[in-house]
């Protein structure tokens, strides 16, 4: 499938970033290691749900940094849900109380997920970098079932963490989610600034592998796991995003669309904004989408396998910050020349001890 | 708390709050959007959501469609059933 292929599907959903701002502060934040400062503003949001919809997004994800920080996230919930959008809230929970969960709730707000650091508060806290945050998180989880909406809680995993599984299991069925996303810690940004200090062991791994196995049998209709896994221990990669520019796009605080929320780690490539281009002439047809999209770009191994159409040749940003390439086969990939460094990488430093967290936070003005 | 859902003739299926069967106009087909997931359900399946009104009961639903598709009820009721169980089970589906 080439850019100007007529083949070309919309994309099915948009993560919506609206703003870098977030009172917490986790070492695997998935925004880039420079925040955006500047944000779209009320209108050029509105646009860009009015586009999407009309290019044939189901679902926009509102997300951030922290996304109920923005004053206009009801607006733009009234909005998506006008255009007929699916919408969810990708947020911690730590600004929601009742009445916002209320709010939230009569806006026409589709779903909410809200993300815990663990099970053991204190412990949890220390991850976010946030005195307190457990405790708000499992009352706002109260407070957006009270508003009768639907809940996911998504626990990323790393080796402080994976020991409490079973009760961060018990905890999500507790708070009335009806998912959970078990997320191992993916090496980007600034997880990747702190793959030392969050790598697990491949025991723990496989430990947490036959944990969630159970869960899901035993919660049948009660709790569906969503399982993330961590591709340093993987034989084959990921298909990340589901393919480059095949079905999801991103858009940041400030208006930049990328394919995926890390793209902007691939240096010299260019990023369209909203505010210049529309959103499905960007989508067809911009460097950014077109560059890895399909199969055309592909290097061999991945070319001639079988399965370049399952994986999409796994994660562009992982070939960049491990091997210097964004065209390379993924590491994670075992066909990989690099793979067996990677996984020498995880063993390493899962063994070691793990240094001091770097919190993620905005750098100070300049 | 959620307890898990078992599908009878008599229960009354509805697509729970999060869930929702919309026509996709792009794309020229129905979709079933969820929690961070978008399904793409079959002919039959689209009869099925779009009954779960939760007024008709499974039995009602099967006669419905036993009578519009001319085929033995028996055969659309166990049909039925084992559908909505596995929607129920993914959580897409409320009684």
């Amino acid at each position: 499938m080439s850019a100007a292929d007529p083949r070309l599907e919309p994309p099915l959903a948009l993560l919506a970033e609206l703003t870098h701002r977030c009172p917490l502060q986790c070492p695997y934040c998935s925004n880039p290691l420079a925040l955006d400062r500047q944000e779209l503003d009320t209108d050029a949001w509105q646009r860009v749900l009015d586009e999407a919809a009309a290019l044939g997004v189901l679902q926009v994800h509102f997300s951030g940094g922290e996304p109920t920080a923005r004053r206009d996230l009801d607006a733009l919930i009234v909005h998506a849900a006008e255009r007929g959008l699916y919408s969810n809230l990708i947020t911690s929970g730590v600004l929601i109380d009742g009445p916002r969960a209320r709010a939230l709730a009569e806006a026409g707000l589709d779903h909410v997920q809200i993300s815990i650091q663990g099970h053991e508060p204190e412990a949890a806290d220390r991850v976010a970098g946030y005195r307190g945050a457990q405790a708000k998180k499992r009352a706002a989880c109260a407070h957006v079932r009270e508003a009768g909406l639907p809940l996911t809680i998504n626990a990323v995993m790393h080796r402080h963490n994976l020991h409490e599984l079973d009760d961060i299991i018990a905890l999500a069925v507790s708070l009335g989610a009806s998912r959970l996303e078990v997320a191992h810690t993916q090496y980007y940004g600034w997880g990747l600034k702190n793959r030392a200090a969050l790598m697990p062991t491949r025991a723990q791994l496989d430990a947490a592998t036959a944990t969630v196995t159970a869960a899901r049998e035993r919660l049948k209709g009660v709790l569906a796991i969503d399982y993330v896994v961590p591709d340093y221990y993987a034989r084959r990669p990921k298909a990340c995003m589901g393919g480059w520019g095949r079905r999801f796009l991103n858009v940041s605080p400030t208006g930049r669309v990328l394919p995926c929320h890390a793209a902007e780690t691939v240096a010299g490539m260019r990023f369209d904004s909203v505010l210049e281009r529309p959103l499905a002439e960007i989508w067809r047809s911009s460097e950014a989408f077109t560059r890895f999209r399909g199969t055309a770009w592909m290097p061999e191994p991945c070319r001639s396998c079988d399965r370049r159409e399952i994986d999409w040749g796994g994660c562009r940003c992982q070939a960049l910050a491990i091997v210097g390439d964004a065209a390379a086969t993924d590491p994670a990939c075992e066909l990989s020349p690099h793979h067996a460094a990677l996984a020498a990488a995880a063993e390493r430093e899962s063994a070691g001890a793990a240094p001091d967290f770097v919190y993620r936070r905005m750098a100070p003005a300049a | 708390m959620n307890a898990p859902i078992r599908i009878e003739a008599t229960s009354v299926p509805r697509l729970p709050r999060g869930v929702k069967l919309r026509f996709d106009e792009q794309r020229k087909r129905w979709s079933l959007l969820a929690p961070e997931r978008v399904f793409v359900p079959d002919e039959i399946a689209v009869e099925i959501l779009q009954r779960c009104d939760g007024i008709a009961t499974v039995e009602a639903i099967a006669t419905a469609l036993a009578e519009k598709f001319a085929a033995p009820r028996e055969d659309v009721a166990r049909d039925v059933t084992e559908m909505l169980q596995d929607l129920a089970n993914k959580g897409v589906v409320a009684v």
